[in-house]
Parts: structure tokens; sequence; C-alpha cells
């Protein structure tokens, strides 16, 4: 966890220490429920790292304690710290609307904005943050979703309704969406839960090729697909962080006797 | 057995329709006693009732067009000063209050009360409070520096457009507000939240997803308010003036289609009584358009429509 | 971070001043509204109190010496019109509503629905110039009776959409159970769902009846006014509503002062009615609101 050194392979270790995103002693409620409690996390750069774990062990939370999304429900409170590049997002100086530019976020139900075009919805976070050339917005928008494996598909059409797509294609194009205004962490809340086998493929396609550009954090509860895309994997359980490794390790060899359980499928 | 459990059945449905077609009936009827009762009027002046401008109930010359007018200019002033303060209002209650949902709660239905408030007495309140208030402080004023303008020419009294549209738009504040709140409050949390985690600012994720997403809702109570407006008819005719005008002064007296039939009809008669009835008939057309149009954009809304996800 | 397309990494001042600045004008519309509001509360109450007495609520009015007399006949003759709505308003809009409800698949209920709505919120002078035009007319008399069904179709839309709308928040399951236990479907009707949904329908009926208590338009035109008590429901009467339009506009401060005085009864009669509805449904049925 917190401070140790982690083998990934022959000659590469991954240092918590400088990851590119942590978090100290994180704890979340929503009104008196405490949902998190105290975690000590690293997240390695460009790297998928997958939050594994039953239903209520906090993941989903977890995540949105780090673009700091949480904090807008209501009676929700976050303690704790998150650092993203050695700062802490919590400190009082730092703006979370600025924060969530860096670190985007994809969510488990699609959520296109329904009254814009495929184009608009792609660039809708560039034109919050002010861009307006043309040009510009034209060449981010087909380089984003090129990156979520949707140009082909929508490119004679972009005019057409960001809602007018099949539910694989819609979750595509909320990648493309989070990936236009190139955030440095990409967040994904179980992003294939609504979807069928052919259109998960496609998405776990696009994020093995992210990884080199972004680091990506994903919720998930089908563990093959942890196994299929991510190099590391966390296991919680009950707001905890049970294990933490790579996903080899915590699938071949775990530590812990509960992420044996719940890799062997005695519970979950 | 069979046999009697249908007949309760049957006799059910057809009472139960049959209340049913009695609100359909009281639409047609009243379209039809309108269209009678005015007939003194309408046969007189045919289609040229609309636009003419004269009104002299000593000469039996009757036109629609003053009361058209003032209907017009008294619920653009209403629109024009309500529809934002209500939108401010909506959006107050839904998007910033999210933490604080007792206190929305409290603070919709306190603004519900102005609704609870019968025109009368907004009427009675706007003769004895507003009237000298608008007259010393606002319209005189105005008058003085910028009576030049059309708009505010004329000798202030206060029995005007100007206090009629004020008194209007506080009566329609309400009602927008309440549509448009219950509007907002139907767009799913999920579109707010993907437009906070591209970087949005409080007011852009309510700008730029909550209200688009929205717009046909709130565009019904738009024309819900609008409607309101439109047929109000005691409180404006208390403080109107009831003086047949198409002057371009807000600070002239004039009247509106309701106001007017209020005003007057006691004392009418005839083609007098006929053509304020052939008013009351205009009236109808509007109103059924103007209801109709916000209730099938209001219907769209909440049957989620814009979403075919 | 720099990024390719030189994105910055804090966002705009000129962003952040819109959204404190839309802020505070939300804040500003909010007090737009609260203000009037306490202004018309506030002045009914400071100047109609001085009319109240128990004179004033007993005694009729009195032309000689206005300030010895009441509105106690302007108040018997609105519980009379409204009581005579009710009657007409409450049975048939009940029965549209479950209608619209229990077979909303039907096109007449569809239809109707919609009529209904557009009905809702109709301009009541328009109304009163209906029941003008069919019963004053014919019967070549102003009377309690017209102003009462002036008033039932002010009433009609109101108690047949909050209906609708309470029975149709009755579980689907309800109704099925009770079919599957082989009870007719008029029964299940009338007593399973109603009792189910019977605070919206109270709800229904109390809005209407605030609503209609608090018309003049309608009943101006067809009930007129008087001095007395109405010897029947077939003779002009006096109404809170009227008689606070026509003192309003009275020269004599004797009669404005009962105006203020009528008002604020009006006004305590109808945040009774509201607080009653609040209390027995609050926000659970989307019809229950002023603006129906």
């Amino acid at each position: 966890m917190l401070g140790g050194t982690i083998k990934i392979s022959k000659n590469k270790n991954f240092d918590s220490t400088t990851a590119k995103l942590s978090t100290k002693d994180l704890k979340a409620n929503f009104g008196k429920v405490q949902v998190l409690k105290g975690i000590n996390l690293s997240f390695p750069e460009n790297q998928v790292t997958a939050i594994m774990g039953p239903s209520g062990c906090g993941k989903t939370t977890l995540i949105r304690c780090l673009n700091r999304i949480h904090e807008l429900t209501p009676n929700a409170k976050v303690e704790g710290e998150v650092t993203l590049d050695g700062v802490n997002i919590y400190s009082p100086q730092v703006d979370p609307v600025a924060i969530r530019r860096r670190i985007g976020m994809v969510f488990q139900k699609a959520n296109p904005f329904p009254t814009m075009s495929i184009f608009e919805n792609t660039i809708a976070g560039l034109k919050l943050a002010g861009v307006r050339n043309k040009e510009t917005l034209d060449q981010v928008a087909e380089r984003s979703l090129r990156m979520a494996f949707l140009w082909d598909e929508v490119k004679d059409d972009l005019k057409k309704s960001g809602v007018d797509l099949s539910g694989g294609q819609q979750q595509r194009l909320c990648i493309a969406r989070a990936l236009a205004v190139e955030p440095e962490v990409i967040l994904m809340d179980e992003p294939c839960s609504a979807l069928d086998p052919i259109a998960t493929a496609k998405i776990e396609e696009s994020i093995v090729a992210l990884k080199k550009e972004f680091t990506i954090i994903i919720v998930t509860h089908n563990m093959q697909q942890a196994a299929r895309v991510s190099d590391f994997t966390a296991f919680m359980y009950l707001g905890q962080l049970i294990e933490f490794g790579t996903t080899s390790e915590v699938f071949e060899k775990p530590k812990s006797e509960l992420t044996e359980k719940y890799i062997t499928g005695k519970f979950g | 057995m069979r046999f009697r459990l249908l007949r309760g059945d049957v006799i059910l449905k057809i009472l139960l329709a049959a209340a049913a077609l009695f609100v359909i009936g009281t639409v047609v009827g009243l379209a039809v006693e309108l269209f009678l009762g005015s007939a003194p009027s309408l046969f007189k002046f045919g289609p040229s009732f609309l636009v003419g401008s004269k009104w002299q109930p000593s000469n039996n010359v009757f036109g629609a067009w003053p009361f058209i007018y003032g209907t017009l200019v008294t619920s653009a002033i209403a629109i024009v000063i309500g529809f934002p303060v209500s939108l401010g209002i909506a959006i107050f209650i839904s998007e910033k209050l999210k933490s604080h949902q007792t206190f929305g709660y409290m603070l919709g239905t306190i603004v519900d009360l102005l609704a609870a408030v019968p025109s009368v007495i907004y009427g009675l309140w706007g003769v004895f409070v507003l009237i000298p208030l608008l007259k010393d402080y606002v319209e005189k004023p105005l008058n003085k520096s910028l009576g030049f303008i059309s708009l505010f020419s004329g000798h202030p009294f206060g029995y005007d457009f100007f206090t009629a549209g004020i008194i209007l738009a506080i009566m329609i504040i309400p009602t927008m507000s309440a549509v448009t709140r219950d509007v907002l409050s139907v767009v799913p949390n999920s579109q707010r939240e993907a437009m906070y985690s591209l970087g949005a600012t409080d007011w852009e994720v309510t700008q730029k997803s909550v209200l688009p997403y929205a717009r046909s809702g709130i565009f019904g109570g738009f024309i819900l308010g609008l409607g309101r407006a439109f047929g109000e008819t005691m409180a404006v005719t208390m403080v109107i003036g009831n003086i047949p005008s198409v002057s371009s002064s807000l600070f002239s007296p004039g009247a509106t289609l309701s106001s007017i039939i209020a005003n007057q009809f006691g004392e009418s008669t005839g083609v007098f009584q006929g053509a304020l009835i052939e008013l009351g008939l205009i009236l109808f057309f509007v109103a059924v358009l103007i209801n109709g149009l916000a209730r099938i954009l209001l219907w769209r809304m909440t049957r989620g429509k814009e979403i075919k996800a | 971070m720099a990024t390719k397309y030189n994105l910055p990494a804090s966002i705009s001042l000129q962003r952040k001043i819109v959204n404190k600045l839309m802020t505070v004008l939300v804040i500003i519309a909010v007090a737009l509204a609260i203000i009037p509001l306490i202004l018309i509360l506030g002045d009914v109450f400071m100047r109609g109190a001085p009319a109240l007495s128990i004179g004033f609520l007993a005694r009729a009015q009195n032309p000689l010496h206005v300030s010895s007399g009441g509105i106690a006949n302007a108040i018997v003759g609105t519980f009379t019109m409204v009581g005579i709505a009710a009657l007409i308003s409450v049975p048939i809009g009940i029965g549209a509503g479950i209608f619209f409800s229990e077979w909303s698949n039907s096109k007449l209920s569809t239809f109707s629905g919609f009529m209904n709505d557009v009905l809702t919120g109709f301009p009541s002078i328009v109304l009163g110039l209906f029941v003008y035009v069919i019963i004053v007319l014919p019967s070549k008399q102003f009377s309690a009776f017209a102003g009462g069904i002036a008033l039932s179709f002010v009433m009609l839309p109101i108690i047949a959409r909050t209906t609708g709308e309470s029975l149709k928040l009755v579980p689907m399951t309800l109704r099925e159970a009770s079919l599957a236990l082989g009870i007719p479907r008029w029964k299940t009707v009338l007593r399973i769902v109603i009792s189910t949904g019977k605070n919206g329908l109270l709800t229904g009926i109390l809005l209407a009846v605030a609503r209609a208590t608090g018309e003049t338009a309608p009943i101006l035109l067809t009930a007129s006014t008087s001095i007395y008590f109405a010897k029947s429901i077939f003779q002009p009467t006096a109404s809170m509503t009227v008689l606070i339009y026509n003192y309003a506009t009275s020269p004599y401060p004797s009669q404005q002062t009962q105006a203020w005085g009528a008002a604020l009864v009006l006004i305590l009669i109808m945040l009774a009615l509201n607080l009653l509805v609040k209390l027995t449904v609050g926000r659970k049925i989307k019809g229950a609101r002023m603006y129906a």
C-alpha cells in the first residue's frame, strides 16, 4: 500500500510516492453513513488500475471523490487528502472546477447531452474552457472520436443528435467528450455495465489504447474485465482497501483471504 | 353471476364517461353560447370588429382593437418582468438549494402563496398602495426625465398600462415559477454531473445542461403564464382606467379584453352587450389556443420525450 | 500542465465573475417575488384589522350607515354559491377524474383530459359570460343559483385533474390483486382505488373551493350584488369578492375600510384552506398547486 514498492515487471518498479494520483486517509460520508473509512491508495501514471469489490464496498464513492463530484450530492462530506502530482486537490486554494477538467469521468450509464449534436457533445468541455477557433475544435473533435474508436461510425453525420446512437456508441461518445478536454486522469465508473458484449469489447479496446496518454482508473465488478484491461487492481470491501497490487498478482497470488474468497466467487 | 358483474362495470363506465363528456361539452358549449350571445354585434360588424378602433356605446359603434392592444401591452409588460423573475426563482430553489431541501420547499410554498391571493385583493392593493407608489416614485420621474420617448410620454395618473402590467407580473410569477420548478426537478442529475465533470461552474451547469434539457417545459410554463396574463380580470380592471386606447405611452390609461367586460357589462344591452360578449368570444379562442399549446409542451417534457436513449 | 491546445490550468476570472453574478441575480429574483407578497399581506392585515369586529361579521350591510353595518350577507352569499358549485362540480369532477385514471387508454379519456387541462385556469370572466347567456338571460334574472353554476365551471377542471393525478399514483398491483380475487371492476374502482387515493381527492376539492371563494368576475356577471341577505337562491346576492370590488372603488372612506376588512376575512379563509391542503397531502400529489 502507501509507502511500498511494487514490482511491475523485471525492470520496472512502482513506487507509490511518485504516483500520478493518490489518496491519504480518504473518508467519505452520506449524512451519517460512512462509506469510505480511510483509504490509502496510489494510482500509477499511464497505467490502468481497476477497483473491484462487492456492491456497497464504496468503489463508486471512491472515484467520485477523486474528481470532487461526491461533494455535489446533498449531505455528502469528504475528509482526508487526494493528491494529484503532489498537490492536494481538496486544499482550499484549489478550485474544484479546474480539477474536474484535469480528472475526467465516464459514468455508468451513458449521459450525452440530448439537445446537442455528436460534434457539440464532443467539444462541450472545450467550449466551456473558452476555445472558439473552429479549426481547433474540428481537429480535437476528430482526434477524440478516433481515440474513443467512434470516428469511423459517425464521421459522416456529426450533426446527428447525441442520443440518436446505440447505447455502446453513446458511451463511446461520452468517452470522446471526456477526452476532448485533455484530462490527465480518466475515471470510469462501470462504463460497460449497461452494454452488450460487442460494445463492451470495443470500449475495452479503447481503454487499453488510451493508457499511453492517460492514467485510467476503472471501477468494475466484472472480474474478467479487470483481468483483461487492467495493469493494477485494488480490492475493496465495506469501505476499506483490502489489497492492491499488479493485476496478475492480485488474481493469482492474493495476499488477503478476503480477496481470495471474492475472486473465487465465494461471495460477491 | 357473470352477467351481474358486467352490469356494474358497464353502468360505472357509462356514468364516468358521461362526466368526461361533460367536460368536452363545456368547452363546446362555451364556444356555441358565446357565439350566439355575441350575434347582435357579430353580424352587425363582421370581421371588421377585430380591427375597429372605435368603441362608442352611445353611438352603437364597437371595435375590439383597443382591447386586443391593451391585452397585448399589459401581458408583454407582465412577461418581460415576470418570466426572468420566475426563472430566477426556479433556478434558485431547484439548483442552489439542493442541500437544503426543506428550505427550498418552504420558499416554494411562500411563492405559491402569491397565487392564493384573490385577484380582487390584488386590485384593492393596487388602487390604494401600488398606484400612489408607482405614480410618485416611478412614473412621474420617468415622465419628467425621459418623457420625450413616446413610451414614457403623457400625464401619468397611475391608472394605466404600466401599473396593470406590474400587477399582472406579480400575479403570474407563482404560476410560471411553480411550473418551471417542477420541470427543472425532472432533469436527471446525471446530466448535471456530466457537465460538472467537464469542468463547469455552477451557473454553466445550469445554463448549458439543465436549462436546454428542460427548455420545452420552460417554454410551456412561459405560455401558461402568458395565458394567465391574458385572462386576468379584476386586478387589471381596478387599475387600468378602462378607457379604450391605443396610445403608445405606458402611462396612458387603457383597457383589456377582460377588464372592459367587467367594467361595462352591468350597464349594457342589445348590440352593446353583444359586442362585449364578442370580446369574450375572442378571449375564449385566445385562451384555448394558448392553454392548449402550453399543455402540449408540458406534456412532452414530463413524458420524457426529450430522451430517446 | 500546458496542453497541445493550450487549455488554461485554472478557470478564467470572467467565468468566476459570471458565476457569482448569476447567483446574485437569482437571489434578487426571489426577493422581487417575496417583497410584494409581504407588502400585500401586511397591508391587508394592517388596514383590514380596524374594520374587524363581531358586528362586522354578523351584520348585513347597512346602506344608511355603512360603518355600523357588516358583511354578513356577503359572507353568506359567497358560501352559498360555493356550496352550490361544489354540489355540481364535485361529483362530475371526481367522475371525470376517475375516468381519466382508470380508463386512461381510451381516446375519450385523452381528449377529455386535454379539454380539461385547457379549461383549467381559463379566464373566469368568459365562464361568467357563458352562464349569463345560458341562465341569466333566459331567466331574466341575476341569481345566486347562476353564480353557483358559474363557480362550478371554475371548480370542475381543478377537481377532475387532481382526482385523475392522485388516482394514477395508486399502484397498479393493488388493482390487479383486487381483480385477481374476483372483485368486479366497478367495486375495485369505487372501494379500493378511491379509498387509497382519497387524500388526493380531498386536496383537489379544497383547492377548488379555495379558488372559487376568491373568484369575482364570474359572479359579478351572474349573481350581481345585493345589500340584503338573499331570500332564495334564485335572487341576486352579495358576495365577499364583489363587495370588495364595489367598496374599493367607492369614494367613502368607511366603505374603503370595510373593503380591507372583507379582504382580511377572505385572505384568512384562503390561508386556512391552503394550509389544510399542505397538511393533508403536501408535495405528494403533482397537481396539488394553486396553478393547477
